[in-house]
């Protein structure tokens, strides 16, 4: 009885609507919006400020200047190892990442409690999940990216300004470009890596709430 | 008049439906029973009935928005229990137009936006979605408030950007939740016709669950529900001499 072959592919999906609808989720909670998104920054900007200042140390390392040594064990450097990187501070990084990734996971099921009734009516339209899906990974991206690109920006600075403080001029003999350019790609790829997973729970969960929420009256 | 619909090709068939909502400790809450209804095409029937009469629970069950937990519900002959999400969303988008009491438009979309947000799903190009759009504002009156965000409108106009909404994809049924229940009379009253007319202009069936009695006015058939059981289904013209009865019922 079903006439389920009449039932076309649909193939235009409307990634400009969801991206509106998902910038609209963001500047309507901008408040809480941009805390998360402070959780980004301070995590990410960590994590950028440690990846160059080993970058930028181990390079200085490499010059075995003996001023530039005593400046460096004066740092806690261990010049043989090259390396100012112990255990406890990769732990505070993995960390303030993980912070980070809670945070926005618990944004995003707000957003998903406040929204669902707009979810219920998406649906009633003839939204499919995977429209629902798309709305918050844009949100959640726009939200990590941005947080992202702000917290690169904060961390090299400060490493930069620390570095210039501990080793001076010494900094520009050797600066490692291409190590440093490297360390915010990363950075890059970790904040943006996180605002994505930590959208998945979310939108699956948004994905599966029933057209039925559509009809609820509150208020 | 529309009473020849009567005998007209059936749009949804209910058979046998109930619901039962499982509580704590075995308890089960029958809010449907045994409902069986046929619904014809291009017919206006009401629903109607007090709250926790199980009303809003046969509208979702005949809008597809909710299955059943016994029997079956044909939508345009497509059985609603075999579809699944994807093609149920798809039926929505094609076959079904809701409407609902708090009127539900997108509030960051402008009115034409939120209009052609349904036919994007459809799969229809942005360029004829826009026209066909415009051209839907038009018939509902708000050809000057297209570009209008819904913070912007009245809550009749809202109103009537969801009507405009619900047709957007040409729709076999239109689904009508308490229309009239956020609006004055007079404005009320005109959704109601506005309902009216597109059903006699496109020949939609339109289904609403109510407890507005000027929508009993503009109905084919009404058909009251009480304590999840099919109580009465009446057809317009024997409603002059069960007036009173109404009254007195409540």
């Amino acid at each position: 009885m079903a006439n389920n072959a009449a039932i076309p592919e649909q193939v235009h999906i409307p990634w400009i609507t969801a991206s509106i609808i998902s910038w609209a989720g963001l500047k309507r909670r901008l408040l809480r919006s941009l805390i998360t998104m402070t959780g980004v920054i301070l995590a990410i900007a960590f994590l950028t400020y440690m990846l160059t200042v080993q970058s930028v140390t181990g390079s200085l390392v490499k010059l075995n200047d003996n001023e530039l040594n005593i400046l460096l064990q004066d740092a806690g450097v261990d010049i043989l190892a090259g390396t100012s990187t112990d255990r406890l501070t990769l732990l505070l990084l993995g960390l303030s990442l993980l912070t980070c990734m809670v945070g926005i996971v618990n944004s995003m099921l707000m957003s998903v409690t406040e929204r669902v009734k707009e979810i219920g009516t998406l649906k009633c339209l003839g939204a499919r999940d995977l429209f629902i899906v798309q709305t918050y990974l844009i949100e959640s991206s726009l939200q990590g990216i941005c947080g992202t690109l702000l917290g690169l920006f904060l961390g090299s600075i400060v490493a930069i300004a620390t570095l210039l403080k501990g080793y001076g001029h010494y900094v520009f003999v050797s600066f490692p470009v291409l190590s440093v350019a490297q360390s915010l790609a990363i950075s890059f790829v970790c904040g943006s890596l996180i605002s994505v997973l930590a959208a998945i729970a979310p939108a699956y969960i948004a994905a599966k709430k029933q057209p039925v929420e559509a009809l609820r009256v509150e208020e | 008049m529309a009473d020849e619909t009567k005998q007209g090709e059936i749009v949804i068939r209910a058979i046998d439906v109930k619901r039962y909502y499982y509580g704590k400790g075995g308890n089960v809450t029958k809010a449907l029973d045994d409902i069986t209804v046929d619904v014809y095409r291009g017919e206006y029937l009401s629903i109607m009935g007090p709250s926790g009469s199980g009303k809003s629970t046969l509208f979702n069950m005949i809008g597809g928005i909710d299955s059943p937990t016994e029997g079956m519900v044909f939508i345009d002959e497509i059985d609603v229990a075999q579809l699944d999400s994807y093609e149920l969303a798809w039926m929505r988008c094609q076959k079904i137009g809701y409407i609902f009491q708090t009127y539900n438009i997108l509030p960051v979309l402008t009115a034409l936006e939120n209009i052609t947000l349904p036919m994007t799903f459809a799969g229809l190009a942005p360029d004829d979605a826009r026209d066909k759009g415009a051209e839907i504002l038009r018939r509902v009156g708000l050809g000057d408030r297209i570009f209008h965000r819904p913070y912007e409108l009245s809550g009749g106009q809202q109103q009537r950007v969801a009507v405009a909404r619900a047709i957007a994809n040409d729709p076999v049924i239109i689904l009508a939740d308490e229309p009239t229940a956020n609006l004055d009379v007079k404005t009320g009253e005109e959704i109601i016709d506005l309902l009216r007319q597109l059903k006699d202009e496109r020949g939609i069936t339109v289904i609403s669950a109510t407890h507005d009695m000027k929508m009993l006015d503009v109905s084919d058939r009404i058909l009251w529900i009480r304590d999840g059981k099919l109580h009465r289904l009446e057809e317009r013209r024997n409603l002059n001499i069960n007036v009173g009865g109404i009254g007195a019922e409540k």
